[in-house]
């Protein structure tokens, strides 16, 4: 019997599209994890190199040319390293939360947009959703500590969580301004509105949310001045203290893809995504001719090399003053910005 | 057919996983489990085009009131249950009552009502975003029962303020 004849030509025609339609997403996912892969393998590499030249050293410089083989030569050591777990340790936590962690942060790269038509899941709740798995990467740290039983890597926890759960509010309050301007809450329509509006980038009409934002993001993927959860003279090395070999690796995997996540997040929702503002265009008007991923990736390379600049130029702040930035001065700072907002938006409306 | 599928799945797993959080005997596995239910409440909620609800539940509850339960339970350090001896002796009077509640709440299901539906099919909703409809609704028709909530809301933080403000004065 024919297969035409018990499957209709319409059933046929929507399988495909399915399946084309799985293929196209499965093939995106697959470039968007390679990519980011790598870059994070070469964020810590350009990350000992930028700071050993700010400190007047070479950084790596022994495997390859200029040390940039660096990053797999530690892949590989960290790989063949022994596992190690702690006798009186919770295994079945020790082991889930390094797998939570960075699955959390790996799940956001698939609504980031990177170019005009390049996003893995266009969904209309996009930055809630970066939020919301914000929030379950906490638990990855929290139970790590707690698994670990040991006294620093509990410490390093619970500060940690402590730390991540207060600049979340920072982080979320300074980006509804930029909810309000573009009236959305999907990343491709936010960078859309943003690439037609007067300035071009966000960063100049919501400057107060932009610097909130930047303090925030650094604090929340806890990173020099605001690494208190790792800070070496105090707890040895915080929540992963007792994690060796892969599982060490993870963490540090999902630390640095939150980074890369977090300076994605900067880019669409401050600095224009793919997009470059209008009077740029106007005056060099061959910049259109670049395809906008580029734009978007000088702009994510420009925000790590911020997060280098401040690691290697400002010291740790204590940590009752770190509390008090972020519920005395960020959180007010960013409400009062929500305010302004809102105010500004209702007069230009009366005015126009 | 797909969608009957996902929500018997989403239902018993909801079901499942709600035992498995009371039944734990280590606290802090109990809070993992809830993790994994609230998951799956947002799951249902995305089930019925409500993604703002979705993303809200687990940013509420998740990553905001599940972390505190965290921070306590963790506080605490309980690594063996309490035990502790019955504290009623009521037992089967209160079975009696559970089980006429459930009675009651079974025939009450029977001569369930519909409400009408409103303006807002899923087809609008879609088109205007679910976020700008709720927002909508909240704001204009539903606007004194959001202030309600919000005051009671206050009410609950000013308490918790003043309550701990007198503690650090003694």
């Amino acid at each position: 019997m024919n297969m035409a004849n018990v499957i209709s030509p319409t059933t046929v025609d929507a399988l495909i599209k399915f399946g084309i339609d799985v293929a196209i997403i499965l093939l995106k996912i697959v470039i968007v994890l390679a990519v980011g892969l790598l870059h994070v393998a070469y964020a810590t590499y350009f990350e000992r190199k930028v700071i050993g030249h700010m400190q007047v050293r070479l950084g790596p410089m022994r495997v390859g040319p200029h040390g940039l083989l660096q990053p797999f030569a530690d892949g590989i050591k960290l790989f063949f390293k022994e596992d190690i777990i702690p006798a009186q340790a919770d295994k079945v936590v020790f082991y889930i939360a390094p797998i939570i962690f960075m699955a959390a942060a790996m799940v956001n790269l698939s609504v980031i947009p990177f170019d005009a038509n390049f996003v893995i899941a266009d969904i209309n709740v996009g930055l809630l959703f970066i939020f919301a798995m914000a929030g379950v990467g906490v638990y990855g740290i929290f139970i790590s500590g707690w698994a670990s039983n040991s006294k620093y890597a509990f410490m390093g926890g619970l500060r940690s969580s402590a730390q991540v759960i207060s600049y979340e509010i920072a982080m979320g309050l300074s980006l509804v301004g930029v909810m309000m301007m573009a009236g959305s809450l999907n990343l491709s329509d936010i960078i859309r509105a943003q690439g037609e509006s007067i300035f071009g980038m966000y960063a100049i009409p919501q400057f107060i949310g932009f610097i909130v934002f930047v303090i925030a993001a650094v604090a929340e993927t806890n990173r020099t001045p605001f690494d208190l959860p790792e800070a070496e003279s105090e707890l040895v090395a915080g929540y992963f203290t007792e994690y060796s070999s892969f599982r060490f690796a993870l963490f540090f995997l999902g630390e640095y893809i939150a980074m890369i996540l977090m300076a994605s997040l900067c880019t669409i929702c401050f600095l224009g995504g793919w997009t470059l503002p209008w009077y740029v265009l106007k005056i060099f008007p061959f910049l259109s001719y670049v395809p906008g991923v580029v734009w978007f990736v000088l702009k994510v390379y420009a925000f790590f090399f911020f997060y280098y600049w401040i690691r290697a130029t400002v010291p740790r702040y204590r940590y009752d003053q770190f509390m008090a930035i972020g519920w005395k001065i960020l959180i007010p700072v960013a409400i009062g910005n929500i305010l302004l907002t809102g105010l500004v938006k209702i007069i230009l409306k009366e005015v126009l | 057919m797909v969608s009957i599928g996902f929500f018997i799945y989403f239902a018993f797993a909801i079901v499942v996983l709600s035992l498995l959080v009371v039944t734990r005997r280590n606290p802090v596995h109990s809070v993992l489990w809830m993790l994994l239910l609230f998951f799956h409440i947002a799951g249902v909620y995305l089930f019925l085009n409500a993604e703002f609800m979705a993303a809200i539940q687990v940013i509420v509850y998740a990553g905001g009131i599940l972390v505190l339960f965290l921070f306590v339970v963790l506080l605490m350090n309980l690594r063996e249950e309490l035990s502790i001896g019955k504290y009623t002796t009521f037992g089967p009077t209160g079975f009696t009552f559970a089980l006429g509640l459930f009675v009651a709440v079974s025939m009450a299901l029977s001569s369930f009502i519909a409400a009408p539906p409103g303006k807002y099919s899923i087809d609008l909703i879609k088109q205007e975003t679910h976020v700008k409809a709720l927002g909508k609704l909240l704001y204009t028709e539903f606007i004194y029962p959001f202030e309600i909530a919000s005051l009671i809301l206050l009410v609950a933080m000013i308490g918790a303020i003043v309550l701990a403000k007198r503690r650090l004065k003694s």
